[in-house]
């Protein structure tokens, strides 16, 4: 692949790539969480890498294995391994393992609620474990493709083939399916929990408004969405999978629909990784080829992060103050920069 | 970032129908000594009898791209189970992957095309079917996913040949020919087969196309002779490929041939070609082909499955080379005529 050199307009752009902090992982890394304000860049086997402000790094082994999912409330990070365990991680890198698959089947997914209730899934079947300890599980249909807690109450959405699943483990009701025909990977509620998204296998969205479970169809994209980012209030839901930042408008009860999303930060390659701030009107964009850029989501206005010629940008993070922001190519090639 | 082919971690798809020995295969080539490391998705555990850390349990779980293509299913555990292994790229050189005996070879071949993320990563090898030399004549009667899997096959493992009588064994080789001449047949007990002749085929690889004559040609013997003689001269040698080969026309499963000594119009053949897979793709499991244009000195060639097609200029003609135009269909029910008359209809005159 050829290397996309900014031009004209993009040479324009305001630079803060000496303001960032590089740090060499020195193994593959498949996503970046903080927990207060230390970066965690999960690899993609065995370990995590640790690193604070001043960039000192520590590493962590959490699974024996290839780290296949991860999930963080900003409090711990769980992650499910292909040796069939699952572990959460502390701020202090305290590792504690949550449950072991007795076959050592892969653990596909993760999520975590904010008060403590932990989810997996291996094949078919998505556990929960709740604060105290109490642990369910549901089999559904086919492979579950993804997990994600309901901002408020116990309720687990799983994504799977032909739709997604709505399980509320303490309650003796059904579960509620709501069908859309595909294979469905990812899955997010909108932070009002009025929508559930989820992630395609070919190169789209499905939503849901949860109060009539009205479809939302959002398609156009070049490659599979893999990164979903809610905007502070969840006004907007900021996606990858094309060449602009993709966002879609959730402000209003009817959410993206007969909506155009709005499009930034266009280059000549796809976006990678997105990664919203926590309190304004700002998100940071990796792509394919290893830029970063920060976008101001009002007018666009662009700052340029990490220049591009790397492998993709495979995680960004920012820490829960929106004080600090963590990146990470494939490759390992990580930074973090002070705002 | 795309890679090349030779760094695509190479797939092999183990097909075979119930009890023919896939899984004798399967720990015969993990057990051998041969350096190499080798991740096995498998349908079901706990079968394989040799320590490795790299097993993967599958599903099969086959879905419909909405592509409003109605032949386009991949397997989405597949999908699902390449994105993690690309987590521990470094840790082996190979996938095999097992199908279930009722698995239809199709969207496991699929997958590796049409999806993007595995694709960048891995490419399909070849499709390995074992057959059971005894029982494989009643299994094409009576098992349509047996007969989709020897369609389908670039190598078969003709296995359990010490328990069948050389007729028997004729019959059965026969059986497979009628529906699929261009694999390679290897006679086998206890799937004893050197692992060079199922791994690292590059049967689905363009630079490799280079020859799709039927592969009994290329035994010894070029004298078909069409009258049965089951006492032949030669059937005394150890070295009796296609001697009294009988021909068997398989009702609904065929293979069809065609050729050309003079040049194809490509402005007429390669839309011909897509319209071809677009309504009869559902038939076609598998087409390869060398072709040679008109007015272009280098190789054309293709492969597709079902409606699946890629082609590439391969090479220049060599000096001397006949520039001949090859094509091979196998599938089901094809119509036989519609397909001459449309390759005739792109031919040069």
């Amino acid at each position: 692949m050829s290397s996309f050199e900014p031009a004209g307009e993009q040479a324009s752009i305001a630079s803060i790539t000496e303001q960032v902090r590089p740090i060499t992982i020195g193994a593959a890394v498949t996503s970046v969480h903080f927990l207060g304000d230390r970066a965690f860049f999960v690899g993609a086997e065995e370990k995590v890498s640790i690193v604070d402000a001043e960039g000192v790094m520590s590493k962590v082994d959490v699974l024996g294995g290839g780290i296949l999912c991860a999930a963080s409330d900003g409090k711990r990070i769980v992650m499910g391994g292909d040796d069939g365990k699952v572990v959460a991680l502390d701020k202090k890198g305290g590792v504690a393992v949550l449950a072991t698959d007795a076959k050592r089947r892969w653990i596909d997914n993760v999520a975590l609620q904010a008060d403590g209730a932990v989810a997996w899934s291996v094949g078919k079947t998505a556990f929960v474990r709740s604060a105290k300890g109490e642990e369910k599980s549901l089999e559904v249909p086919s492979t579950v493709g993804g997990l994600a807690f309901a901002p408020k109450g116990l309720r687990i959405a799983i994504a799977h083939y032909n739709g997604a699943t709505l399980w509320f483990p303490n309650m003796a009701a059904a579960p509620e399916f709501l069908p859309w025909t595909g294979s469905h990977l990812g899955v997010t509620f909108s932070p009002d929990n009025k929508f559930l998204v989820t992630t395609m296998h070919e190169p789209a969205l499905h939503g849901w408004r949860l109060a009539d479970n009205r479809h939302m169809r959002m398609s156009g994209y070049p490659g599979r969405v893999r990164s979903m980012s809610w905007s502070a209030g969840g006004k907007f839901l900021a996606t990858s999978g094309a060449d602009t930042v993709i966002m879609w408008p959730f402000a209003s009860k009817d959410g993206p629909m007969g909506k155009e999303p709005a499009m930034l930060a266009p280059l000549q390659v796809r976006v990678s990784a997105v990664a919203c701030h926590p309190k304004q009107d700002i998100l940071a964009a990796g792509y394919g080829d290893g830029t970063i850029l920060m976008v101001r989501m009002g007018d666009g206005g662009e700052l340029l992060v990490r220049r591009n010629g790397t492998a993709a940008v495979s995680g960004i993070a920012w820490n829960a103050k929106g004080t600090l922001l963590a990146f990470s190519d494939e490759d390992g090639d990580a930074g973090i920069l002070s705002i | 970032m795309s890679q090349t082919t030779s760094q695509k971690i190479p797939v092999t798809v183990l097909t075979g129908y119930l009890g023919a020995g896939k899984t004798t295969l399967l720990n015969r080539i993990l057990s051998e000594n041969h350096g190499k490391k080798y991740a096995v998705i498998v349908n079901e555990f706990g079968e394989i009898g040799i320590d490795n850390d790299l097993i993967i349990g599958a599903d099969e779980e086959v879905f419909e791209m909405n592509n409003g293509c109605i032949c386009c299913t991949v397997r989405g555990d597949l999908v699902r189970i390449m994105d993690g292994l690309m987590k521990r790229k470094g840790k082996f050189d190979a996938i095999i992957v097992e199908t279930t005996g009722l698995a239809d070879p199709a969207p496991v071949a699929q997958t590796f095309f049409v999806d993007e993320d595995v694709q960048k990563n891995a490419r399909l090898d070849a499709v390995v079917t074992v057959a059971d030399a005894k029982w494989l004549s009643d299994r094409l009667k009576d098992a349509p996913e047996a007969k989709n899997q020897i369609a389908f096959a670039d190598v078969i493992v003709l296995n359990k040949t010490d328990l069948v009588s050389k007729p028997e064994l004729a019959e059965v080789e026969a059986r497979i020919r009628g529906i699929n001449p261009y694999a390679k047949l290897h006679r086998t007990e206890r799937c004893k087969v050197a692992l060079s002749d199922v791994l690292e085929r590059g049967a689905f690889d363009l630079d490799r196309i280079l020859e799709i004559e039927p592969d009994f040609l290329e035994a010894d013997d070029h004298d078909h002779d069409h009258d049965h003689h089951h006492h032949h001269g030669h059937d005394h040698h150890d070295h009796d490929h296609g001697h009294g080969l009988k021909h068997y026309h398989d009702e609904d499963m065929q293979s069809l041939s065609l050729r050309s000594d003079k040049p194809l119009d490509p402005n007429r053949f390669m839309p011909w070609l897509q319209n071809l897979m677009a309504t009869e793709g559902q038939k076609i499991l598998r087409s390869k082909g060398i072709l040679a244009f008109q007015d272009d000195e280098d190789r054309y060639v293709f492969q597709g499955v079902h409606m699946m097609l890629e082609g590439d200029h391969q090479r220049k003609w060599k000096d001397g080379e006949p520039r001949e135009s090859r094509v091979v269909f196998i599938g089901r029910e094809l119509p036989q005529q519609m397909i001459r008359d449309g390759f005739e209809s792109c031919i040069v005159s």
